[in-house]
Formats: structure tokens, C-alpha cells, sequence
């Protein structure tokens, strides 16, 4: 479904990510693993079309989408939930669920997902014309995933969604992120909790300063020894 | 009573000033860019009244037309110069544009004291044969009347833009966060366009408020309010539509209060003493936030 071969990203002199290659089947939760600072924001940013690689590919469902614009990556079905939530905190829970539809026109299909969001979030809900800002961690980041889904997404760019959140809200968060999945939607997770994001992925890459240094399915990656020292911490 | 006649004339002022200041405002709020052009936006704005009102009389429909004819133009006169001048910067050092937009303004400026049917020279704008009203001892004109009728009238359906449409709602998501707005498949572009199309259209309505009361027009004429507007966009909280509103009335009502109470001559140096003021004390403004750190 998105396939990403020979990427190579700069931040003017600073060569971010070394000739990323990776891939994401349709159906499948695959997380990108990897440090601070290893360059898995950078890789979704280039992906949404934020961040223009100096060369590389990216595909999306068989289509180059590496030099499309970032509104029209979103019109073609790639969500995006970015590193530190982003919700727009100046203005209400509905009015951010509204940006999230910005792209639809099937109206009534919309109104569907609204309810559909709120039954997945019903603290959402109770908070629709509360101003974004006001509301806690793990409700702007239930908003900010909300919003993401509100575009109907094929493909879910989710980055660090346990960021900052009590360890309880985490395993919420990681199993909303299961069901988003169950429901047909494929997800492409980035984290830096690396057990949590290994106990619900399919598939696995670890990152290291811009380089794909591993591979495999996530039971591989937690039987290898390398991934338990560096990243699982036993 | 000369006090509160004093603050009614402010009012009128005001208003101009903040149909301005929203102009500058919106944009900065979206692209952070100080559009020093958009004073001379109003100059052109004056002139398409001063044509339509010159060449078909002075009547309630004729006000009409050059109000939406002023916007209109105005407001395609905005997005071109964005396109042209200020698009293919939007990467480059924020000095860059600054410096651009004062060379767009000497642009319009000057163009206008070339055209043939603009020139130099100042001519009388048409306007009604002024028609005072008195209340209790208060005088206030006709033209006064329209002026702030006109704005508020503005400034609403701008709130109302703003507040409940797509589109404005958009404009709001992308000041506060453009690349989370672009992950929402905004196209921040047709957002800049829409936004400098509005500040101009503001600019124009401003532009014949103002050619009303004063009565004249000539090119250089947006120069001066449109600083005292950008003054009130600082005063009132820069990036802040009811900062915008609320610093253009406070800063008409300080110049006509100078004006009456002090010196006439000094009417002009209170927009910059307040400036230096509000720089010094709180610089961003009185509705303004803090910049948010952005990492
Ligand atoms: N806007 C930027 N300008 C310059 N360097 C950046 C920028 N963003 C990220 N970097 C650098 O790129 C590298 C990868 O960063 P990032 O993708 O944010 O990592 P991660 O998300 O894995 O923590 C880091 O060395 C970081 O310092
Ligand atoms: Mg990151």
C-alpha cells in the first residue's frame, strides 16, 4: 500500500534519513522504532508531503505521491496524527473534528463518522464546544486522533501517540489504535515505547540516526537480543 | 459635552482605523508578514468611489456600487500582489518580504502619481452635501453616520466569516498551526489568497469611509492612516481580529481627543507616542498572546 524506497531527507546540511526503504501492507499495523532524534518524524512528514526529500520514491497504492501537495496527499487518503497532538487549541472539540472533514463533501457520510468518532470517544462528546486547549492529555490526543479519522483514512501516520500520557491512557490509546486497525483502516506507527508499539504491530523497522538498522515481524524483533537491550530495556 | 462629541468623532475615526488594522492583522496572523502595501490599498479603494461616485453621481446606490465594485477589484488587487510579490518569498527571511512590501507600497504609490487619470495632485472626492444632525447639543454628519453604520456592518459579517464558515474556520486553523493544517488537507494557499483578499476588501471599504470624511483623494493618502492602523493592529494585539477592532477605535478616539483637549498638531504623533508605549510596556498588544514557541 505505501512503499518507500531509496529516501534520503536533508534539514539544509543535515542529512536526516540515509536511504529509508520500507514498506506498508494493506491491513497491516507496522511501527517504525527508533531513538530520539532518529528521524521517524521526519520520515511522516515527508511522507504527508511537509518535508520535500532530496531523492527517493514514495508510493501510495501503486501512485508516486513523493512531490504531491500535503492537502492533496490527505485528499488521496493518508491521515496524519503528528508528534505532540497539534489539535488546534483555540478552538472548539467540534470546530477541530470539522478541520479533520475539511476535505469530505459527502455530507451526509460525514455526519456518520461525527457519531462514529464519538462513539469510539464519548469524553469527546461531553466536550464538543468545549475549547480544545482546555482539555487534558489523553483527550487531545483522543482529538487529535479523532480528527485524523474524520478524513477517512486508508493509511494512518501516527506519531508517538503514548507521548506524555499516564501509563494507563497508553494502553487505552494502543488499543483504540487496534481497533482503528480492526476496522479496516492500515497504520503506520511511530514510537519511542517500543514494547507497547511491538505488543500490537504486525512488522517492525528499527531506525537509528536516519537509518533503517533492522527488520521484522514484531515477534522477531522482541526474541532478538540487540532489540531487548537497546529498546525494551531487559 | 465637547468630551463626548470628541469620543464620537473618535468612533468614526476608530472604525476606519480598525477595518484597516484588520488587514494587516489577518495577514500577519496567517503569513507573518507586516503588509505595508495595505495602506495603499485604500488609496485605491478611494479612487474607485471617487470614479464611480464622480462619473454617476452621489446616491444611496451609487455608494452601494462603488463599495462593492472597491472591494471587489481591491480584493483581486490583493491576491495578485500576494502571488506576485510575496508567494515566491514565503521561505525566505522574513526581512526579505518586509522589504518587499514597502517596495510594493512605493509601487502603488507612484504608479498612481503617473497614471494619467490618478496624477499627483489632490482632487475633491464627491460625497453628500454635509448634513448635520444634532442630539443634545452633539453634532454628528451624515457621512460620520455611514461610517461607523458601515463598519460595524463590516466587521460583522467578518466576524461572521471568521466564526462559522468553512472557510474561516480554516483561516483560524492555519494562523494558529499551518502545518497541522495542511495534515487536514487545507490548501494553505487558497487560505493566504482568501485572506489578503478579505484584508483588502476591508482596506477598500476603509479607503472610502475615509476620502468621505476628508473629503479628498491623491495617491499618497493611504500613507498615513494605513501606519495609525498598523499602530492600532500592535496596540490592540497583532495576529488578533478583536485586538484589531478594539486598538483602531481606542487609537481614533485618542487622536480626536488630543485633537479637541491638546493640540491639533499633536493628533498625528499620538498614534506613534502610544506605539513607543505599548512596544515598551507590552508588546503584544492588549488582546495579544505570546508568541507560542514553535518547535
Ligand atoms: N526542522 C528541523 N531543522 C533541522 N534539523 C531538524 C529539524 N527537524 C528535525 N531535525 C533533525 O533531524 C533529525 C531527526 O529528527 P526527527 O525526525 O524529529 O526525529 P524523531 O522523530 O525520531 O525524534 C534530528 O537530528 C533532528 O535534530
Ligand atoms: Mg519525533
Amino acid at each position: 500500500m505505501l512503499s518507500i524506497k531509496g529516501l534520503n531527507v536533508y534539514y539544509g546540511t543535515i542529512h536526516a534519513l540515509h536511504d529509508i526503504e520500507f514498506e506498508v501492507n494493506e491491513g497491516e499495523i507496522v511501527t517504525l522504532i527508533g531513538a530520539n532524534g532518529a528521524g521517524k518524524t521526519t520520515t511522516l512528514h515527508t511522507i504527508s508531503g511537509l518535508i520535500q526529500p532530496k531523492s527517493g520514491e514514495i508510493k501510495f497504492m501503486g501512485k508516486p505521491i513523493t512531490h504531491v501537495a500535503a492537502n492533496k496527499i490527505v485528499e488521496m487518503g493518508i491521515g496524519h496524527v503528528p508528534e505532540g497532538r497539534r489539535i488546534f487549541a483555540n478552538m472548539t472539540v467540534m470546530e477541530n473534528l470539522e478541520m479533520g472533514a475539511y476535505i469530505r463533501k459527502d455530507k451526509a457520510q460525514a455526519r456518520d463518522d461525527y457519531e462514529m468518532v464519538f462513539s469510539r470517544f464519548p469524553r469527546l462528546k461531553e466536550r464538543i464546544k468545549q475549547v480544545a486547549g482546555t482539555l487534558s492529555g489523553g483527550e487531545q490526543q483522543m482529538l487529535a486522533i479523532g480528527r485524523a479519522l474524520m478524513s477517512r483514512p486508508k493509511l494512518l501516520l501516527m506519531d508517538e501517540p503514548s507521548m506524555g500520557l499516564a501509563p494507563l491512557l497508553v494502553k487505552e490509546i494502543f488499543s483504540i489504535i487496534q481497533d482503528i486497525n480492526r476496522g479496516g483502516t492500515t497504520v503506520l506507527l511511530v514510537e519511542q515505547n517500543a514494547n507497547m508499539a511491538l505488543s500490537i504491530a504486525n512488522r517492525a523497522y528499527v531506525l537509528e540516526t536516519g537509518k533503517i538498522v533492522l527488520s521484522g515481524s514484531s515477534k522477531e524483533l522482541v526474541a532478538s537480543e540487540e532489540i531487548r537491550k537497546a529498546y525494551l530495556g531487559k | 459635552m465637547e468630551f463626548v462629541q470628541q469620543v464620537l468623532n473618535g468612533l468614526s475615526l476608530g472604525s476606519v482605523y480598525a477595518l484597516i488594522a484588520l488587514g494587516y492583522t489577518m495577514v500577519y496572523g496567517i503569513v507573518k508578514l507586516i503588509n505595508f502595501a495595505h495602506g495603499d490599498i485604500l488609496m485605491i479603494g478611494a479612487f474607485g468611489g471617487f470614479f464611480i461616485m464622480g462619473a454617476f453621481g452621489v446616491s444611496p446606490t451609487t455608494i452601494l456600487i462603488s463599495f462593492i465594485v472597491s472591494m471587489g477589484v481591491c480584493a483581486i488587487i490583493g491576491i495578485i500582489i500576494e502571488k506576485t510579490c510575496y508567494a515566491p518569498l514565503r521561505n525566505a527571511p522574513r526581512i526579505n518580504a518586509l522589504i518587499t512590501a514597502i517596495g510594493v507600497s512605493y509601487l502603488l504609490e507612484n504608479g498612481g502619481r503617473v497614471l494619467p487619470f490618478m496624477g499627483p495632485n489632490p482632487k475633491q472626492f464627491p460625497t453628500f452635501k454635509i448634513q448635520n444632525y444634532n442630539f443634545l447639543g452633539i453634532n454628528i454628519s451624515q457621512t460620520q453616520i455611514m461610517t461607523i453604520a458601515i463598519s460595524i456592518l463590516l466587521m460583522a459579517l467578518l466576524n461572521y466569516i471568521i466564526n462559522y464558515t468553512k472557510i474561516g474556520k480554516a483561516m483560524r486553523a492555519t494562523s494558529f498551526d499551518m502545518n497541522a493544517a495542511c495534515l487536514m488537507g487545507i490548501n494553505i494557499n487558497r487560505i493566504i489568497s482568501f485572506t489578503f483578499a478579505l484584508g483588502a476588501a476591508l482596506g477598500a471599504a476603509a479607503g472610502i469611509l475615509f476620502a468621505s470624511s476628508y473629503p479628498q483623494v491623491e495617491p499618497y493618502m493611504g500613507f498615513m492612516p494605513g501606519l495609525k492602523a498598523f499602530v492600532a493592529a500592535v496596540l490592540g494585539g497583532i495576529g488578533s481580529i478583536p485586538g484589531a477592532m478594539l486598538g483602531g477605535f481606542l487609537l481614533g478616539i485618542a487622536e480626536t481627543l488630543t485633537k479637541g483637549f491638546i493640540s491639533s498638531k499633536l493628533a498625528d504623533g499620538v498614534a506613534f507616542g502610544i506605539l513607543i508605549i505599548i512596544l515598551v510596556v507590552k508588546p503584544t498588544g492588549i488582546l495579544g498572546k505570546n508568541e507560542r514557541e514553535k518547535v
